[in-house]
């Protein structure tokens, strides 16, 4: 729909590491029981992905399951099919302690993408970006210097980022302007 | 600057990960209270030299609010625990004796 | 004088020459000199003056001990004043100005302090200036403001940027001279993740200008082999030019590292902050000679023996050609026989023991150096430079026995283990009476988390004092903090030195040992200071024992070298005045960052635009291009008024309240917090959050409700809608949404976590329109879609609909007292639907406003505000909320608080409106006076403006206010006096101004 725009209008700066707004995407918090069998059922019919373990991401194309927390789920899903999927969380789940709220306009996503991204993202970021302490398929929430966000990778070179809509901007300058002098090698 | 660990997330968590919270296991006063227990509630707090509970919530994380035991003389952290309880874990209470033996905090020992 | 040799320059590049500038004067230099090296080889001996009395100051140091040599560096928004030209690498066109002197470094005219040295002893400013008091404002005050500080601040905002690095390591090492490359090694091939840090441009520290043996290699191979080695390890590390600046708690330490400091044309970071976790560290650091106290010794020619050493050997620079070398102990023996080797002429060593036969004193007498032994020094002569000193006996009172002619002295003291990473989060230390100095004491290092060491200190820093000492201490360090950190591979066999037999030194506190007060009167101990022995006996005799007191009141170790030089010798003088044992006196408390580090590097990329996150709404940039003159909400910058043409801000508020007043207003309310409640025991949730009665509120409807403390303070406010039975939307201020969900979330999990209710906050996801005035209904029905007429929406009614084909949800809220929709949809359909709103209200006199707007009409109507009327003292009941608080429920969060007795206080200031009595503004903050004055004279108080405005609807100021037993006195006129000494009256009125009956919402 033309009405739609994302927080940054799909702004890029490109170089040794790339720094991307990632374009819309269906986003989901659910909040629940997350051993209970029809939550797991509804949630990889609507992701195609199994449940992830503590701190874990499982992605299938755009779509995707984040551990967020032992009583939170991130669903990932198409931009334009996060209506319906909660409306299935909805009805799968009637009857039960629960909540499933669209969430994707709340979120940016922005991609650090390319040589270096660890090393964008340890300028501003406390957590143990290495290999060790963050690896393929486990997402980190963490802040980026003063704001909060969830960074992971899938292939454990480039890496996503999600934070608020409102800071996307504030995002994006910081890891561009991180990116534009090489780190000092460490990771 | 102090790690915690987070045990919702079982990871280290920077300090400026985290929100300070105050004393832990503080019991709610409220109506019906006497005017000197709901004043011992808002505003009396423990300040040891030693063994301390301490509330804290991993604020840049997963946003749970846990428990952690720690001395405030040399800071070392004898464990973090769920905030859904009335009471330090037994084995952490015994883990806390054996290296500050005779430590008492409010009515725990 | 001071010159460059022919030969020697162990880290020049003698083919480069480089141009620079001291206080005008063209020098050169070449590639690898520090400034300071570059100075001497030009004759630059004065580079400075002293902080009290403006004594010349020459260079006393080769290091980060330096304490004189600082200099202004830079112009413009590169100036930067106090940089230690010691550790200052030389670049083509570097432009330094000497500090603290006046006309000029050579003719200083503040130097007749130093004729007045007599009247200016320790604790002189606390003596001084304290009568008569009158006097310390306008005298004494600017006085000290002028004297006090070295340097000049800059003027311009720093040009340079920066930048953090957060690194998580298994095992830090800082330091990279042998030490720190045995224990990198060690820690290396254990397979720990290894930084290794060291704050000079060069590895291998000192060994190799003192002729270390390593492994059969001389020191400089050694060196160059280890850190190819090191290199070549995927898990080590090496960063130059970076120093250690501070240990703290749980493994967290700093590093600074001076990135483009040696080339400001390189593009980049100037400084680099490293923010590192590290399990283990070791502590390479090194250690600092001392300096002798004997009469003179602050003038420009006397320098360390090590010193003097490493300008020799590393720079290729001599100091003089006569150099008289006073020592206690046989180190500095290698000073004399360099200097000899370099052909220059060693008139004698002073040795202060008796007895002296070590390796090095032997050879030193091979080579036809003269030892005098039991010897020291009276004075040394010359006033801007050395010309010669007078010898005498050390254990005498400084008879003069012979006079010998010199251009430079080369003292050592002994060598001082650099404890300060140690010591800064809580490693106690040893006196080791052997070497006479503080070291580690290993079994009491820092604890972290696991209540185990994180510090295990290496080398020299650990009092091992020799090259064969060294090694084995450090690798076994490393290969110790590598253990503890984890790694389990094998160290293999470390590196192994040659190193000559030394004798024991012998303490030496004073030269000589029976000073006359004369003598001691010149014998300096921290030389940026201006501390002499004299001061420290004098500071002892008054009172002082605390060594941390002492410090204070005599200035001793402050500044920016922190007693680097000074700190031993110091208390060393304080423990003999106080005739106690120096460990008994101990030391000052060492602080990071071991040397000043950059303000810059500190703030990272946290400036300009970084400075702080800016949050934004779908519709920012609209507002920005159409006039929005900003006023940060929170983090959120808001619009205040949308300024048209040449109209003031001002003009646009009373526009934008008369247009949304008559016509059509539009806000941006996405701000607002939105926070979604659900759950089968939400209702009783939010009954315990608010004070009013949420559970009974219908599905399909809207309540205003407060939220107070535990303390019973008001907290926040807003409209909350019951979307269905078991889920709500509570909307809360713009600043409270975060705020607000955190309190949530803290009496969910740690109060009542039996209790099912989940909370999300979806603040974020929708952009929110307030649609307001007279045509509010009409711009909607034009854009079409669902009814919104009175009959099926009513007010406080919502309902979920599409208008203009925009999904969205309608809430009928009013906080204008105008009929109004409050209209929330998706936030990346924001902007699309605010211009739909101002392209179907065209016709209607459509216009945005901003928060200043929204605040006149709010209160024209009485509403209260966040953080106007509410300061977090306020409790609803001061506000006439009295119809917000339920009668009817047991507990509330503020209840129980509400009943103590000073929250029930009839005395409390309540709320009222005010009407001027001649129409204008009274000032924001305003306090309305009563009869008589307080204990300090001053005018009782009985209230105090909380809002006030113009209101152009009803053409005259208004204002808000708390003011006591304020709801009885109705129509009484009080005072408010303004800053400018006149008052204003206002008539107490009821604070719903405007349209009481709600006539203009209710349609």
């Amino acid at each position: 729909m033309s009405n739609v725009t994302s927080a940054l209008n799909g702004r890029e700066v490109t170089g040794v590491t790339t720094i991307r707004e990632g374009g819309f995407r269906g986003m989901i918090t659910l909040r629940g029981d997350l051993s209970n069998a029809n939550l797991k059922k509804v949630c990889k019919a609507v992701t195609g992905v199994d449940m992830p373990a503590q701190r874990g991401v499982n992605m299938h194309g755009e779509s995707g399951l984040a551990w967020m927390s032992p009583d939170e789920l991130l669903l990932l899903v198409p931009h334009d099919a996060a209506d319906e999927s909660v409306a299935k969380i909805d009805a799968a789940l009637n009857g039960t302690h629960y909540l499933a709220v669209n969430v994707s306009d709340a979120r940016a996503l922005i991609t650090v993408q390319g040589k270096g991204a660890r090393e964008v993202l340890a300028r501003v970021c406390p957590a143990d970006l290495r290999a060790s302490g963050l690896p393929k398929g486990e997402m980190r929430r963490t802040r980026l210097a003063q704001v909060p966000t969830a960074i992971w990778t899938q292939d454990g070179d480039d890496f996503a980022v999600i934070c608020f809509r409102s800071v996307a901007g504030y995002v994006f300058d910081l890891l561009a302007n991180a990116a534009k002098t090489p780190g000092p090698g460490l990771l | 600057m102090l790690t915690l660990e987070c045990p919702y997330c079982s990871i280290q968590a920077d300090e400026t990960e985290l929100h300070a919270g105050g004393e832990a296991h503080l019991k709610r006063e409220t109506v019906g209270s006497l005017d000197n227990d709901f004043e011992d509630y808002l505003f009396m707090r423990e300040n040891p030299k030693g063994v301390h509970f301490e509330r804290w919530r991993h604020v840049a994380g997963c946003g749970k609010w846990f428990h952690a035991a720690r001395c405030t003389m040399t800071l070392e952290v004898f464990g973090t625990y769920s905030a859904q309880t009335l009471a330090p874990p037994k084995d952490l209470r015994e883990k806390i004796s054996t290296k500050r033996p005779g430590w008492t905090w409010r009515a725990f020992s | 004088m001071s010159t460059r040799l022919a030969t020697a320059g162990r880290l020049l590049d003698r083919a480069s020459t480089m141009e620079f500038t001291f206080n005008g004067k063209r020098m050169q230099g070449h590639e690898g000199d520090t400034l300071a090296s570059a100075l001497l080889a030009n004759d630059q001996m004065l580079v400075g003056r002293s902080f009290k009395y403006h004594r010349p100051r020459g260079l006393v140091a080769s290091g980060a001990e330096e304490p004189n040599g600082l200099v202004n560096m830079g112009a413009g928004a590169f100036f930067e004043p106090n940089q230690r030209i010691t550790t200052t690498e030389l670049f083509e066109g570097l432009a330094a100005e000497s500090q603290n002197h006046w006309p000029s470094l050579e003719f200083d005219v503040g130097a007749v302090n130093a004729k007045l040295s007599r009247f200016m002893p320790a604790g002189f400013y606390y003596k001084m200036f304290i009568h008569p008091r009158p006097l310390w404002k306008h005298v004494y005050e600017p006085f000290i403001r002028k004297a006090a500080g070295l340097g000049r601040a800059p003027t311009e905002m720093d040009g340079s940027s920066y930048e953090h690095f957060y690194a998580h390591v298994d095992v830090l090492i800082t330091g990279g001279g042998i030490a720190g490359l045995a224990a990198a090694l060690a820690a290396g091939r254990a397979g720990a993740d290894v930084l290794l840090v060291e704050q000079t441009a060069h590895w291998g520290g000192r060994a190799p200008v003192d002729g270390a043996q390593i492994d059969g290699l001389d020191g400089d191979t050694w060196v160059k082999e280890t850190v190819q080695a090191l290199e070549s390890m995927d898990n080590v590390t090496l960063r130059n030019r970076t120093m250690g600046t501070g240990v703290y708690d749980h493994g967290y330490a700093l590093a600074y590292e001076r990135l483009t400091d040696h080339a400001p044309d390189q593009d980049g970071p100037r400084h680099r902050l490293w923010r590192i976790r590290a399990r283990q560290i070791v502590t390479a650091t090194g250690s600092i000679e001392r300096p002798l106290s004997f009469a003179g010794n602050d003038i420009p020619g006397v320098m360390l023996a090590g010193a003097v050493r490493d300008y020799a050997v590393n720079f290729g620079v001599s100091l003089g050609d006569r150099t008289v070398v006073v020592t206690n102990n046989d180190d500095a023996y290698r000073t004399a026989i360099t200097l000899k080797d370099a052909g220059l002429d060693v008139p004698v060593i002073l040795d202060a023991r008796p007895t002296a036969d070590g390796s090095l004193v032997q050879q030193a007498r091979e080579m036809g150096i003269r030892v005098a032994l039991g010897k020291g020094i009276a004075h040394v002569n010359g006033a801007k430079r050395v010309t010669g000193v007078s010898i005498c006996l050390q254990a005498g009172e400084g008879s003069e026995i012979e006079e010998i002619a010199c251009d430079a002295v080369a003292m050592s003291g002994g060598w001082s283990p650099v404890v300060h990473l140690w010591s800064h989060c809580g490693g106690k230390l040893i006196w080791d009476d052997a070497q006479s100095h503080f070291r580690p004491d290993a079994s009491r290092p820092p604890l972290g988390a696991d209540g185990l060491g994180f510090v295990v200190p290496a080398g020299a820093a650990n009092g091992a004092m020799s090259t064969a000492e060294v090694l084995v201490d450090a690798f076994q360090a490393g290969a110790a903090a590598a253990k503890a950190a984890g790694a389990t591979g094998k160290t293999g066999r470390g590196p192994t030195g040659d190193t000559p037999k030394e004798e024991p030194m012998a303490p030496v506190w004073l030269m000589p040992q029976g000073a006359s007060y004369k003598l001691r009167s010149k014998m300096w101990l921290d030389y940026q200071n201006d501390v002499k022995v004299s001061d420290v006996q004098l500071a002892a005799r008054e009172g002082y024992e605390s060594v941390e007191h002492t410090k204070r009141y005599t200035t001793l170790g402050m500044a920016t070298d922190q007693g680097k030089l000074s700190n031993i010798n110091g208390l060393a003088t304080l423990a003999g005045a106080l005739n106690a044992p120096i460990p008994a006196v101990g030391t000052t408390t060492f602080r990071p960052p071991y040397t000043p580090i950059s303000m810059g590097a500190i703030g990272g990329e946290a400036r300009g635009e970084l400075f702080q996150p800016l949050h934004k709404t779908p519709m920012h940039d609209w507002h920005d291009a159409n006039g929005a003159d900003w006023e940060p909400v929170g983090h959120w910058r808001r619009a205040y008024a949308f300024v048209r043409g040449a109209e003031t801000v001002e003009q646009a508020v009373q526009r934008e309240v008369t247009n949304t007043r008559e016509n059509l207003g539009l806000l941006d309310a996405s701000t607002l917090g939105k926070l979604i409640v659900r759950g089968p025991d939400a209702g009783k949730f939010l009954d315990m959050l608010y004070t009013n009665m949420m559970s009974t509120l219908k599905p399909g409807r809207c309540r205003y409700g407060l939220m107070c403390t535990e303390n019973g303070f008001l907290s926040d406010d807003g409209v909350v809608a019951r979307i269905d039975d078991d889920t709500f939307l509570c909307h809360t201020t713009t600043g409270g949404a975060d705020r607000i969900y955190a309190h949530m979330e803290e009496w969910l999990q740690t109060e009542w976590w039996d209790w099912q209710v989940y909370v999300t906050n979806v603040t974020e996801q929708f952009a929110q329109v307030a649609v307001v005035g007279p045509n509010a209904r009409k711009v909607l029905e034009k854009l079409g879609g669902m009814d919104v007429s009175a009959e099926a929406l009513s007010f406080m009614d919502w309902a979920d609909g599409t208008i203009g084909g925009f999904d969205c949800r309608v809430y009928r809220i009013s906080f204008s007292g105008e009929l109004s929709f409050e209209i929330a949809v998706p936030a990346s359909q924001g902007r699309a639907f605010w211009d739909a709103l101002l392209e179907a209200g065209a016709e209607f006199g459509v216009m945005p406003y901003g928060t200043e707007c929204l605040h006149i009409m709010r209160a024209e109507k009485g509403f209260i505000m966040i953080g106007d009327e509410t300061d977090g003292t306020v409790i609803p009941q001061d506000l006439g909320l009295h119809w917000a608080i339920s009668k009817k429920k047991d507990d509330f969060l503020g209840k129980r608080a509400q009943e103590r007795d000073h929250m029930t206080d009839p005395t409390r200031w309540q709320l009222v409106g005010l009407e001027t009595t001649d129409g204008s503004v009274i000032p924001d903050g305003a306090y309305a006076v009563g009869e008589g004055v307080n204990e300090n004279g001053q005018r009782n108080t009985q209230g105090r403006v909380t809002s006030t405005y113009h209101s152009p609807t009803l053409g005259r100021g208004i204002a808000m206010g708390l003011v006591l037993h304020g709801p009885d006195r109705m129509g009484e006129v009080i005072e408010f006096p303004k800053v400018d000494g006149t008052s204003v009256k206002a008539k107490i009125v009821n604070p719903v101004f405007f349209d009481p009956e709600g006539e203009k919402q209710n349609v």
